[in-house]
């Protein structure tokens, strides 16, 4: 799936040079809590040859999909719309979109030549008339539309919020089947909304707790392949995976990247005391960070890479610690009711998500990186397992239903605690990662 | 690795096949090609030296209170039993795998599973088997073998299994 498009995918041109709303009435503040989603409709792509035809629907349809999946965009369907764009390049009639009050239009063109696909587009703001940023254009191949459908989305949702985007991603996770008592794992990868789903790995060995590198074209996991479970290595391009820790007499999980992607974090259990230790990728002998007899365990570095924040039961039970890089004398950052485990720095660099037990219930939660301000996002009789988007707005995390029937499934809730969402996979599904955006 | 996970395999396989109880094979919750390789035969409960005697007779599993790893009196009798069948039965090894009940994130409950798979093996050390006939894994909440979300069968998820393996190394 990465194959076709790491070469393919040619960037983006700047088509014109109009006027730029920087802060003009369309906006939305995330961090002011929209209640009302923002009005917009995306009509059909221009299909600017006969072989893009099918792709002018479908573009819009994943365009549409993406920004109404945030919970701050609402679609005004196509049904409704009053106007067709027939002509990319044509002036566009305003009046027809505010009178479906529309506050954003969003128009595109395609075009396929053999197997290349071109993807142009504009966004505007109807009820200033004008348009929103410059026209962009993509190109990739035609097996990577949805890429380029994410893409547009990212744009639009960027413009607007004036955040990053992180639609064109991915998300490895554990896919599984099977009763909780004899549940099947395997490793897959597929597009943050469920699209392109791959397996990586069969489901022969317990695997758990994939990890992206830094650029997304490694993935570190904890596999029982040998009976034992150890933290391995895989490339998501050739699918070939190799163990890292396999010292005798000693289990390793809990992987995770350093940001320089040259190194890694992990627990290691010896004689049934875990601690956390660091490792180059290329081999050598882990580095222990933490010597305590209590589980130390679940590390994620900060995004500067000079911290790392983790969990330990050394206070009796578990809760969250900062400490330097190179270890050292941690700081206890939690300090509410209950447990806190898996905590993961955002990639923005000011939060830290966590999931939190406390009273029968898991919730997953946010606070700051020293500990203060404390929101719970979720509730449910077994949340865990957070995981930032790239743009550190939304979190992805595993929900496990309660009972003999118990299934596991992805949820996606925004850091608000807002748009709470299953995502869309066939099957049951834990311990996701999110990706980077994808170059 | 690999052809090491494909014997392993292989020879549980044919445990499996050649035993007419096979349901009941591997109640501990290791699953083909689990940790160590080489299966013994199960033999009769009624053999004090087999298998199915120090699973059904000696008793093969010790639980634990949740979040703890400390042996109770019920517990050390149970491994007292253990380590008196594994001195009179030198042949065998083992491998003793630690479990967690659902109530806990993934990563603390594969470290609390070794804790306890440690703890059972300490027990046994200190009671006179030797170390090198044993070797411990965890495999926190990923292998319950109740699956009702109830204290009745967190209690006996939250367990060390003493699983008998002619090769107890990877």
């Amino acid at each position: 799936m990465m194959r076709f498009f790491t070469a393919l995918l040619m960037g983006l041109t700047v088509l014109g040079h109009m006027a730029m709303a920087q802060d003009g009435p369309l906006r939305i503040e995330i961090t002011d809590g929209v209640v009302e989603p923002l009005p917009y409709a995306v009509p059909d792509f221009v299909a600017e040859n006969s072989a893009a035809g099918g792709y002018a629907t479908q573009l819009a349809q994943v365009i549409a999909s993406d920004l109404s999946g945030t919970g701050l965009f609402r679609e005004v369907p196509q049904k409704a719309h009053i106007a067709k764009i027939t002509n990319f390049s044509a002036p566009v009639q305003f009046a027809d979109w505010k009178a479906i009050n529309a506050q954003a239009l969003i128009t595109g063109a395609v075009s396929v030549s053999g197997s290349q696909l071109e993807v142009k587009f504009r966004v505007y703001d109807v009820f200033a008339g004008q348009e929103l940023g410059n026209g962009l254009r993509f190109k990739g191949t035609v097996e990577g539309w949805r890429r380029m459908a994410h893409k547009v989305a990212d744009a639009v949702y960027s413009r607007i919020t004036g955040e990053g985007g992180y639609f064109d991603s991915r998300v490895v996770f554990v896919s599984e089947t099977g009763p909780k008592n004899d549940r099947q794992k395997r490793l897959a990868i597929m597009d943050y909304d469920g699209a392109n789903l791959q397996y990586l790995t069969d489901s022969s060995s317990i695997v758990l707790a994939p990890r992206f590198s830094p650029t997304g074209d490694r993935v570190l996991y904890t596999s029982y392949e040998t009976g034992f479970p150890q933290v391995y290595i895989l490339d998501v391009g050739s699918v070939q995976r190799r163990v890292l820790n396999s010292e005798a007499g000693t289990m390793s999980f809990a992987p995770r990247f350093a940001p320089d992607g040259k190194s890694l974090l992990l627990s290691i259990t010896r004689d049934g005391n875990t601690d956390i230790y660091r490792m180059g990728l290329s081999g050598g002998r882990p580095q222990r960070l933490t010597s305590s007899p209590a589980i130390d365990t679940a590390p994620s570095f900060s995004p500067d890479g000079s911290k790392i924040v983790f969990e330990s039961d050394r206070s009796g039970t578990q809760q969250l610690y900062v400490m330097p890089a190179g270890g050292g004398e941690p700081k206890r950052i939690s300090f509410g009711q209950g447990r806190y485990g898996t905590p993961v720095w955002s990639p923005r660099g000011d939060l830290i998500a966590f999931t939190k037990q406390n009273k029968g219930r898991f919730h997953i939660g946010v606070m700051r990186t020293d500990g203060g301000e404390e929101r719970l996002l979720t509730a449910s009789f077994l949340d865990e397992g957070p995981t930032w988007a790239p743009n550190g707005r939304v979190i992805m995390f595993t929900r496990e239903t309660q009972g003999a029937s118990g299934a596991s499934a992805l949820y996606s809730v925004d850091v608000s605690g807002r748009n709470l969402r299953k995502v869309k996979i066939s099957g049951g599904g834990s311990d996701p990662a999110w990706s980077p955006l994808q170059e | 690795m690999n052809g090491l996970t494909k014997i392993g395999f292989l020879v549980a396989a044919l445990a499996l096949a050649g035993c007419d109880n096979s349901g009941a094979f591997g109640l501990g919750g290791s699953s083909a090609g689990g940790p160590g390789s080489g299966q013994y035969e199960d033999g009769s409960v009624d053999d004090p030296t087999s298998v199915a005697h120090f699973r059904e007779q000696v008793g093969d599993r010790v639980l634990f209170t949740v979040d703890q790893s400390t042996l109770n009196e019920e517990g050390r009798l149970t491994l007292l039993g253990q380590a008196n069948w594994l001195l009179e039965n030198d042949d065998y090894n083992a491998v003793i795998e630690g479990h967690a009940d659902e109530q806990g994130t993934r990563e603390y409950n594969l470290a609390l599973g070794a804790r306890r798979a440690s703890a059972v093996k300490e027990f046994l050390v200190s009671r006179g088997v030797a170390a090198s006939r044993l070797n411990t894994v965890s495999y926190g909440k990923e292998r319950p073998i109740e699956i009702c979300s109830a204290e009745a069968c967190y209690a006996q998820n939250r367990r060390a299994v003493t699983v008998l393996k002619a090769d107890v190394n990877f």
